[in-house]
């Protein structure tokens, strides 16, 4: 049985030895070769991510110690292929490959950007906005200037959809949460006692007609609370037996806003762009 | 009653057709036909750029004619040549295609070569920018290869395993497809002699 495993786990490192792994995607700027320092990396990072919020388009950056033996070209679309940056249908994904020991630049670009970003106009990046910095081994600046020409070429090309999940969820009515928490309330209180749940009901359901219309009549207010109070038993009725805590609704209202991970929406690749050394 | 039964055995024999392949079958076909539409254009875009290329050389090296006239003769050549998708179902017709284009790159390659030892056409701009792209021209006919190789892969794999083997010999009868060999200008890449 070992014998086996230890067979296994050899066919396995054989394997995973016979071709360059691609890297994991980290980020927008995934720096495998240490050639940046943090502060400009983390900038860099935040720039990528406002342009993308701005025109949808994702630009990544990825360096890496060395190619060991494989083709620059090669590996970058292999690269591509695995992350697949860029939407979906646009296809508007930029890799910006640098292989530090080979010395030796990539940017390998997305069909949707081909047409502005042609490989004459990456090639051109590449000599003159990058390898110089690089020749003086000033990798910030390089990338920097190589990143921001890429932005300023494809700038505009994409718009952000309007259609924001995250955004959408944000900007729900208000009343329809605190119903649900309402709602919550009812039921939670609901179970030590059904009158206590009618009456949470009927203090909760005036109240926020209240912070929602602000201008609402007395009398209003008093038919809304008697209103609440029916409807607080009857969801005690219906859901109190037995269901401890409905708290579905909550997440979607309290979230948003932060970005969690980051991964490449699905764009695809064909080849384009352009190879350059320092 | 004898109505209703015919209807659902007919639509239950329709659902046995997607699920013994003869959907997706023809599904992997034309993902073949589409992959080698990309071969095509990114092909047609080498061969676009080749007459710009001639021409900024010829300014430079006045003596290499003969190189120049292989690449001329070789685009020529390739320019002739009927491409259509029935190429894709016809064996002789896809290798006379990847010979001629074949061709067209050791010509190509050995312009390439030439032209290192003019240090004032390497320099020029235009030159340069011609460079560059057809170095991204070769890179994308390399892609859209593979990715033609992998689509003829996945369409023969599906035609021959079971069910789809089944439907394909009883009611499609789709052939093989050939992937693109090793490229001929490859074997023989160009000598450089000092």
């Amino acid at each position: 049985m070992k014998i086996l495993c230890v067979i296994v786990v050899l066919l396995l490192h054989s394997h995973l030895a016979c071709a360059l792994e691609v890297p994991q995607l980290r980020g927008r700027v995934n720096d495998y070769a240490n050639m940046l320092s943090p502060g400009v990396s983390g900038r860099l990072e935040q720039a990528l991510a406002d342009f993308e919020k701005s025109d949808s388009t994702q630009i990544v950056v990825l360096t890496i110690n060395s190619l060991e033996g494989e083709s620059l070209e090669g590996y970058s679309i292999k690269v591509a292929e695995a992350w697949k940056i860029g939407r979906t249908k646009l296809d508007n994904g930029v890799i910006l490959l640098i292989a530090k020991q080979e010395r030796k630049i990539r940017i390998e670009v997305g069909f949707g950007l081909e047409g502005v970003l042609t490989d004459l106009v990456s090639g051109r990046i590449i000599r003159g906005d990058m390898s110089p910095h690089f020749r003086k081994n000033d990798y910030d600046t390089g990338i920097t200037a190589g990143v921001s020409s890429i932005m300023k070429v494809v700038r505009g090309e994409y718009q952000a959809e309007p259609r924001d999940l995250k955004q959408g969820k944000k900007s729900a009515n208000p009343a329809f949460t605190l119903l649900v928490f309402l709602l919550v309330a009812v039921v939670f209180l609901g179970s030590f006692s059904k009158f206590l749940g009618g009456a949470v009901g009927a203090a909760g359901l005036p109240l926020i007609g209240f912070l929602t219309f602000p201008g609402l009549g007395i009398i209003v207010l008093a038919l809304l609370g008697a209103a609440g109070f029916v409807l607080g038993l009857v969801v005690i009725f219906l859901f109190g037996s037995g269901i401890p805590f409905i708290g579905g609704g909550f997440g979607g209202g309290a979230s948003g806003g932060g970005f969690g991970g980051f991964s490449g929406g699905g764009g695809s690749f064909g080849g384009g762009g352009a190879s350059g050394d320092w | 009653m004898k109505r209703i039964t015919i209807l659902i055995i007919t639509l239950l024999s329709l659902g046995l057709l997607g699920g013994c392949g003869y959907n997706s079958m023809q599904a992997a076909e034309e993902a073949v036909f589409a992959a080698w539409g990309d071969v095509e254009a990114s092909y047609q875009r080498r061969a676009d750029m080749i007459p710009n290329l001639v021409e900024v050389v010829k300014g430079y090296a006045k003596h290499e004619a003969d190189t120049l006239t292989a690449v001329t003769e070789a685009r020529a050549k390739v320019g002739s040549l009927q491409v259509s998708k029935d190429l894709v179902n016809n064996p002789q017709a896809l290798e006379k295609f990847q010979q001629a284009q074949g061709q067209l790159s050791g010509a190509l390659s050995r312009l390439m070569v030439v032209v290192e030892r003019y240090p004032d056409l390497k320099a020029n701009q235009n030159f340069m920018n011609l460079q560059n792209q057809l170095e991204g021209t070769e890179n994308r006919i390399n892609v859209s290869r593979v990715g033609y190789n992998k689509a003829v892969q996945d369409f023969n794999t599906s035609i021959r395993t079971f069910p789809n083997s089944l439907t394909n010999s009883l009611l499609l009868h789709l052939t093989r497809k050939e992937p693109f060999k090793a490229d001929e200008g490859a074997k023989t890449a160009p000598k450089v002699k000092f």
